[in-house]
Parts: structure tokens; C-alpha cells; sequence
């Protein structure tokens, strides 16, 4: 039986959190801005006081001091973003209530829980270590595109689950391929924020970086590359533990516990990927961008394997209502 | 977390002796061997791995769907063949795909196997000694102190082993020095979670090897027994020989397909009884999720439909009745099905024979003449069929399939039409010659399925073991401690070093303060002990510090 005013709610509450979403990016956006200004200001100083040798950059962890208007901004952004998750959680109690069941049964709720793990494992860190907060609008920016992807393509409205899909293993299999999804989310944004990063502190070093950039508030390269690595060895157990609890499932739901059907080939290349990244970063020749280029490579992985496999070729893993 | 290179053995220098041929080849050999088991050599077959498996993925695969390979080939009639050639429809089981992951497999076992001895004797052995410098360490200090050199690294060592480092003291060339180490289970879980690689690969090829699987369409009332010539379709791995199958037997009693209000499949149980050897047939019930499972065999049921039924009444009067045969679902939302019943022992002569095909609609509608199904459950179930008559060509040596016509029987003459009527349940049509065709109900059938993979629970262990390995190695944090003391540079007291090496943590720095701070309380504390002319007095700097250990 499907509860109409709770799959109602639901929707509604989608729709609040993308707007939230979209208003902490404008936030986090205008954060950067006004750190700039006085960064700008700053580094001009530096220029000015005759040490060209010396870069405005920190290497350290910790950013300049911001000045209060922007730090206010960011507490702002970080307030919208957590008033978003509570209501982007509540998307998926709510379907799950309507449907009486866990509320990932379809794409459109795979997606969209994969994107609320994203974006509570950049709050954790933000929370953890500040220096991260200023990451927000780029986990933030692709979090609201991927939404409004989700709401308009995915969207299936709530329904009871196919028969091969009701089983224990199924919470099990799901719920850590959803979180090991969103945690290695943000670890590839850390990482392609670090490929930008790095380039633009190879530049700040021979002196050719741009007068103003953005990357200039961003936490430093070797506080991005330890982020990304973090969330993927955070990530990849649970992935790894998703990826057997699927073949579990599979042994009691198909009569194999692994066929090679095309999401297994993926989840496989994924697997396969992240354990090169974590090989890559301990493998002189292959730390920092050529390691960080491979994590961008998981990430991609594991956003073709939803999207492709579920909706271009066909295969036994089935999501009702996308057709 | 790591940055650094695992140890690797250097090259051991070329013997300055003239070289044999013998040696140039051993040296050549042994280059290849560390080349191979390189690291840099594992992550290029890593992606080589990744890489292969995707031509899997996107193209049709004989192991998933024999079918769709044949539609590609009829679809690309030119670049099928040469695909072919390649394997690539037969990813997984290709020499190619093959070599990647052997290769790979090998690199592993040159790789974790030494790293697996070294480390089972670093386990008995003690900490290794100091390096020379420890100002080079990543983390490192150095606390002066009024206390005499051994007491000095008493103090640490008690630190140390309060919070469970294995520690040792020797007395080194510049001096009295101490290494102290923990976090072992770290290598223990990257040695553990490679070697379960390995052994979940040998459980995979064990199951191929000695794995079969046979499937098989069966109506309710009937059932089959477990052999390679009652399947539909069966495969085994080369080394199952017919007379290792399970003596199984299998009845489909009662199917029951339940369904949601949106007509999505809910659920699927098969009454069935089997019977094992000779023993007593069991009744049990199976459904999607819950297979039958008995002595390393599992029966499942992994899909169904409907089986219409027939009787004929010939013009002499003989009659046959209960005549059925699966007729496939086309469109699983409706079950609209389509396929044959063959009747080749209708009379006594070879032409003798008919054949039903036709189009089944458990829940029928007419529009204009034409059938079509609106519901997958058999509501008001029909047929639209057309009769044959003839020769079937059943023993003509070729190879039929059960679910269609011999079309070239059709165009040689040998079949020919011989009346054709939509039918709902209990309704008749009379052919030409007068035989009188009933459309007398349906039966369901269950799409059953038997495998045998020996290597199942194997795998299943290995990859416990892999993720247990993993979690070893991702969360343990290696620690490694080295202290020296020697003279302090004014003459008075001491200087204690103290350098440290992490691996598997990002934040070692506030670790390695605590402990300096740590030490240098308690470093104070005992020289106010033993200066103090009370060495019972309570101290002036706080707590023992024991107390004040902070979690590690
Ligand atoms: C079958 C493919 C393999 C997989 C899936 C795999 C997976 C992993 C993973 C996930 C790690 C953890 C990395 C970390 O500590 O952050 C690791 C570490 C390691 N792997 Fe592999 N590995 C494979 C093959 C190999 C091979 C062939 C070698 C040897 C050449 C190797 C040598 C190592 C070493 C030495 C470490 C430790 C690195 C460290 O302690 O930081 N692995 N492996």
C-alpha cells in the first residue's frame, strides 16, 4: 500500500533540498569571493613590500585569516547545507514510510541517497577540519547538478519493490554500495580540486600564477591529496564489503553468486580501480596527479556504472519504474 | 596515509667474474622476475584488468545470453566473425583476459610472498635498530634532562610500553639507544588480504573446474531428474564427468506467481518434492531468494509462465487430453507468450503428426481480430492459434527447437496449415479433416535452474578473509619509535632524542607531541624524585603519568 500524502511530502521535500542546496553554493560562492578580496589584498602587499620570492601561498594546512564578512558566509553556507541534509534525509524517510519498505528500490532513490552520503561525509570533514569547509561549492555545485538530473530523469514515483529485490541482502548489498558511492563522491572532487590546486601552486612557485584565483582559497594541495586518499581507504572496504554482499545475494537470487553481468563487470572495474589508486599513491613514479587522475577515473567508473548499465544495456539488476 | 615506497631489495651487484651464457640467461631471467613483481608492474596489470573487462560489459556475451550473440551476428554480419576471433564474446573465459589476471596473480605471490616470510620473522624478532639520524624522521625532538643516560631511556621506555609498544634497548654505535614498535596486525592484514586474493582465484577456477549447472522448463505435474540429457540447456567445467551429478529428482507440484497492484511481481513459490538416491521424496517450497538447497547443489526457480492446454478428439473418436507444452513469456509485464505444442504420435503413420503454434494471453482482449494480453495473471486466459498438420520432421537428425516450428518443413509442403481460430478456455475448433481442437486451460511452468559449484563456500571464505585483511591494513596504524640519549652539548645532563615513523595515519603529529609531552613530564617528575630529599612527597608536576594517558 502506498501512502500518497507521505510520497507526496517526499517529493516536495526534494524539491526544498535542491533550493537549499543551490542557495549554500551561492553562499560558498560568495564565501571565496570576499576571502579573495583580501587575499588579493594581502598577497599585492606582499608584492609590493619587494618579495617576489616568496609566495603568498600557505603550504600549511591552515588558510589566511579570513576576514569576518567572509567566515559569516561561510557559516551560513554550512548552516543551508545542513538544514538541506535534514530535509534531503527526510526525502528518503518518507518514501520509505509511503512504501513501507528501505527507501532504495529504484534509481531515482539509489541516486538520491548516494548523493545525501556525499554530502554528510562533507559535512563530517568540514566539521572535523575547517580548512575543508572551503571545498563546499564544489561538492555543493555538482551535489545540486546531480539532483536536478536525478529529479528530472530518474524520477520514479514510489512503488513496492520486484520480487528478486525483496531480501534481507538487499538492505545489506544497497545500503554500503550507497555509502561507499557517496564516500568516494567527495574523494574524487578532493581529488580534482587537488589537480587544480597543485597546478596552480606549481605556478604560484614559478611565479606565473593569474593576479586572482579562486584556488588561492582552496585548502592546500597536500590537504586535498590526503583528503581524497582518506575517503577512498574510508570508502573502499565498504565497497569491497558491498560488492560481496551483492554476490551473497546474487548466489541466492540468480543461482550464481557471480556472472558477469554488466553492473558486476562494472562494480569490478571500480573495485579494480581503487585498488590501483591506493597501489598508485605508494608507487614512486605515480603519487600526486598521476594517482589523483586515477581516482578521478574511479569516480567516473562508478557515475557511467549507474547511469550507463542501469539505463543503456540490460542486465539482470533491475530498477523498477526507470523505462 | 603512505607515501612511502614499500622496501624493495636492491639489485644485488653482478659478480665481477667473467659471465658464463648460463649467467647472462639466470640474470636476464631474474631481472624479469623483479620486473614483474614490481609494484609499478602490478598497477599497469591492474588497469589492464580493469581495462579488459569492459568489452564484457558492452558487448553480448555467449556466458549471459547465447541469444543476443546470435542477433549481433545476424545484426553485424561482417565484424562478428572477427570479434569472435578475438573472444570477445567470451570475455571472461578468454586466453587474454586469462593472462592479465595470471600475470597479475604471479606478480602477487612474488610480491607478498617474501613480504609474508619477513614479515612472520618480524613478528618473533625485535624492533629494528635506530637509524643514524634521527633529526630525519618525520617526527622528531629532543628533550634535555638533568637524569643520567639509562634512567633517561627508562623513562620512555615506560611510556612506551604503557601504551603496548614492543620495545627494545641496545647500545648503539652513539650510544645507549632504544626501538620500540607497534601496530603489527597492519602487515599482518596486507599480507592476509593478498594472499586471500589469491586463494579466492584458486576457489574460483576449483568451481569452474568441478561446477555444472543444467536448466529446464517445468510444468506443474511434471518434473526432471539431475542429468546432462533432461536440461534444456546445461554447462559444466571440463572436469565433471555425467556420472558425478547428484542423483536428484525434482516434482513441480503447485507454482503461484503473486502480484502488487501495479502488477509488479511480488513473489514466486514452487510447491515441489524431491528425492535424493532412494530416500523419500521431500516436500518443500522455493521462491525467488530462497532456493533448494541439499549436499552442495541449490535448486532454484528463476522464472515462469504458462503452459497452455489442449485435448484432440480425432474423427475416429480417439481422444488425447492434458496435452501441454511452455509457451514463452514475450513480454514479461503481460506474460503474452508465444510457442508450440508438438504432437507427433497422433496416429500410426509418419505424417500423422500436428503441431499447435500460437500465441497464449493469460488475460486476453480481442481488438479488431487481433489478441493481445492485458494482465499477467491468468484472468480470462486465450489462445490465437494456428494448426499444422503433417510431418513434424522431429527425427530428421536436425536439431529442433521445442519452442518453435521447423520453418523449412512449412516451405517444403511437409506442414501444412489446416485451420486457425482465437480460443477462450473451453472453446473448440474443428480442422478440416475433423479433428477437433479444445483450448482446455492452462498449467503454469517454473524456469528451473541447478547448479553445483563446489568452490562456493571456498570463495565465500577468501573473501571474508580479504575484507578482514583490508580492515587490518587500512585501520591499524604502524608505529615505529626510536630514542637515543647522549651527552648534552654544555657537559651538564643529558639530551634525549626521540624520532618517529608512522605509516597508516595522516594526523601523526599531535600523536608524537603527546608522547614528547608525555615524556618530558615524566622526565621532570623523576628528577624531582630523586632530588627531592621525600622521594615519598607528592610531586610538584601533577600526576603520575601513567594516569594522564591520553587514548591511543
Ligand atoms: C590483485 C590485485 C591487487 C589488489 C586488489 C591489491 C589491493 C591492495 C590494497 C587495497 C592495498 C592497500 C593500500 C594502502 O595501504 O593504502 C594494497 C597494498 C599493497 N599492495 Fe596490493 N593489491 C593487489 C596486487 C598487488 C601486487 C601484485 C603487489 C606486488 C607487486 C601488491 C603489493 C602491495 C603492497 C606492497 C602494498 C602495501 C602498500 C603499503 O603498505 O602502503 N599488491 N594492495
Amino acid at each position: 500500500m502506498i501512502d500518497s500524502s507521505l510520497a507526496a511530502l517526499s517529493d516536495h521535500l526534494f524539491t526544498i533540498s535542491v533550493v537549499l542546496y543551490s542557495l549554500a553554493v551561492v553562499a560558498f560562492c560568495a564565501e571565496l569571493a570576499f576571502g579573495n578580496r583580501t587575499a588579493r589584498a594581502r598577497s599585492g602587499e606582499l608584492v609590493g613590500a619587494g618579495a617576489p620570492g616568496t609566495p603568498p601561498v600557505s603550504t600549511g594546512d591552515e588558510l589566511p585569516a579570513e576576514s569576518p564578512r567572509a567566515r559569516r558566509l561561510g557559516v551560513v553556507a554550512m548552516g543551508l547545507t545542513v538544514v538541506g541534509l535534514v530535509s534531503h534525509a527526510g526525502v528518503l524517510v518518507a518514501r520509505g514510510l509511503a512504501a513501507n519498505r528501505l527507501p532504495w528500490g529504484n534509481m531515482y532513490e539509489f541516486g538520491t541517497a548516494v548523493v545525501l552520503v556525499a554530502v554528510v561525509a562533507y559535512t563530517v570533514l568540514a566539521l572535523r577540519a575547517p580548512v575543508l569547509r572551503h571545498i563546499g561549492a564544489f561538492v555543493l555545485g555538482p551535489v545540486v547538478l546531480a539532483m536536478v538530473l536525478i529529479g528530472l530523469f530518474l524520477y520514479a514515483s514510489a512503488g513496492p519493490l520486484v520480487a528478486a529485490l525483496r531480501s534481507w541482502w538487499l538492505g545489506v548489498h544497497v545500503t554500503t554500495a550507497i555509502l561507499g558511492f557517496g564516500i568516494f563522491f567527495v574523494s574524487g572532487i578532493a581529488s580534482v580540486l587537488y589537480l587544480l590546486r597543485s597546478r596552480y601552486e606549481q605556478k604560484v612557485a614559478a611565479g606565473t600564477a593569474g593576479s586572482s584565483s579562486f584556488l588561492e582559497r582552496l585548502p592546500s594541495a597536500a590537504a586535498l591529496d590526503r583528503t581524497a586518499h582518506r575517503t577512498a581507504v574510508f570508502g573502499f572496504p565498504i565497497w569491497t564489503f558491498a560488492v560481496i554482499a551483492g554476490a551473497i545475494w546474487a548466489e541466492s537470487a540468480w543461482g550464481r553468486f557471480w556472472g558477469w553481468d554488466p553492473k558486476e563487470t562494472w562494480a569490478f572495474i571500480a573495485w579494480v580501480v581503487y585498488a590501483a589508486y591506493l597501489h598508485a599513491r605508494t608507487t614512486s613514479g605515480w603519487r600526486g596527479r598521476p594517482s589523483a587522475w586515477v581516482n578521478v577515473v574511479g569516480l567516473t567508473v562508478m557515475v557511467f556504472n549507474l547511469l550507463y548499465v542501469n539505463m543503456v544495456s540490460t542486465g539482470l539488476h533491475s530498477y523498477a519504474g526507470v523505462s | 596515509m603512505t607515501t612511502t615506497a614499500p622496501p624493495r631489495a636492491t639489485a644485488p651487484a653482478t659478480p665481477p667474474s667473467p659471465t658464463s651464457a648460463g649467467r647472462r640467461v639466470l640474470n636476464r631471467l631474474l631481472r624479469w622476475w623483479r620486473q614483474l613483481t614490481a609494484m609499478r608492474t602490478a598497477l599497469i596489470l591492474l588497469f589492464l584488468l580493469a581495462l579488459a573487462a569492459i568489452p564484457g560489459s558492452l558487448l553480448p556475451q555467449r556466458s549471459l545470453s547465447q541469444n543476443n550473440v546470435n542477433k549481433y551476428f545476424t545484426d553485424h554480419a561482417t565484424l562478428a566473425p572477427w570479434l569472435d576471433r578475438l573472444y570477445l564474446f567470451d570475455v571472461f573465459s578468454s586466453p587474454w583476459f586469462a593472462a592479465i589476471y595470471l600475470l597479475l596473480f604471479i606478480s602477487l605471490i612474488g610480491c607478498v610472498v617474501p613480504r609474508a616470510i619477513e614479515h612472520g620473522r618480524a613478528l618473533f624478532a625485535p624492533p629494528p635498530p635506530a637509524p643514524r639520524h634521527l633529526h630525519r624522521l618525520p617526527e622528531n625532538t629532543e628533550l634535555p634532562t638533568a637524569l643520567a643516560g639509562p634512567a633517561t631511556l627508562d623513562v620512555i621506555e615506560e611510556e612506551l610500553r604503557v601504551r603496548r609498544f614492543r620495545v627494545v634497548r641496545r647500545e648503539g654505535r652513539s650510544g645507549p639507544e632504544l626501538s620500540a614498535e607497534k601496530g603489527y596486525l597492519r602487515e599482518t592484514g596486507n599480507v592476509l588480504f593478498h594472499l586471500s586474493l589469491l586463494a579466492l582465484l584458486l576457489g574460483l577456477a576449483g568451481g569452474k573446474m568441478w561446477g555444472y549447472e543444467g536448466s529446464i522448463l517445468v510444468t506443474e505435474g511434471q518434473g526432471f531428474c539431475n542429468s546432462f540429457q533432461q536440461y534444456d540447456t546445461y554447462s559444466a567445467g571440463p572436469l565433471v564427468a555425467s556420472g558425478d551429478l547428484a542423483p536428484l529428482c525434482v516434482d513441480l507440484d503447485d507454482f503461484k506467481a503473486q502480484y502488487e497492484q501495479n502488477l509488479t511481481a511480488s513473489s514466486y513459490t514452487a510447491d515441489i518434492s524431491y528425492q535424493l538416491g532412494g530416500a523419500d521424496a521431500v516436500d518443500t517450497t522455493i521462491g525467488v531468494n530462497h532456493p533448494l538447497r541439499i549436499d552442495g547443489d541449490r535448486v532454484y526457480v528463476t522464472g515462469h509462465g504458462y503452459s497452455p492446454e489442449f485435448s484432440i478428439t480425432r474423427t475416429d473418436g480417439t481422444t488425447f487430453t492434458d496435452l501441454s507444452a511452455p509457451f514463452l513469456p514475450a513480454d514479461p509485464s503481460t506474460m503474452a507468450s508465444q510457442g508450440v505444442l508438438k504432437v507427433p504420435d497422433l496416429g500410426a503413420g509418419a505424417t500423422d503428426q500436428l503441431a499447435i503454434e500460437g500465441f497464449f494471453a493469460p488475460t486476453g482482449v480481442l481488438q479488431g481480430g487481433v489478441l493481445t494480453s492485458v494482465d499477467p495473471r491468468p484472468l480470462d486466459p486465450q489462445v490465437a492459434v494456428v494448426v499444422y498438420t503433417g510431418y513434424l520432421g522431429l527425427d530428421s537428425g536436425l536439431p529442433q527447437s521445442v519452442y518453435s516450428l521447423d520453418q523449412t518443413q512449412i516451405d517444403r509442403g511437409l506442414l501444412t496449415e489446416a485451420g486457425r481460430a482465437n480460443l477462450a478456455a473451453g472453446e473448440s475448433m474443428t480442422l478440416a479433416d475433423g479433428t477437433v481442437v479444445t483450448f482446455s486451460g492452462y498449467k503454469e511452468f517454473a524456469a528451473m535452474q541447478l547448479s553445483h559449484d563446489p568452490g562456493q563456500l571456498w570463495v565465500l571464505g577468501a573473501a571474508m578473509a580479504v575484507l578482514v585483511g583490508l580492515l587490518g591494513m587500512l585501520l591499524v596504524r604502524r608505529e615505529r619509535v626510536f630514542a637515543r640519549v647522549g651527552p648534552a652539548p654544555d657537559g651538564g645532563g643529558t639530551v634525549l632524542s626521540i624520532g618517529s615513523l608512522t605509516r597508516g595515519s595522516a594526523d601523526t603529529g599531535p600523536r608524537f607531541s603527546a608522547l614528547a609531552d608525555q615524556v618530558r613530564t615524566a622526565l621532570a617528575d623523576r628528577v624531582d624524585r630523586s632530588s627531592a630529599p621525600d622521594a615519598t612527597a607528592p610531586s610538584a608536576h601533577g600526576p603520575a603519568p601513567e594516569k594522564e594517558i591520553p587514548p591511543s
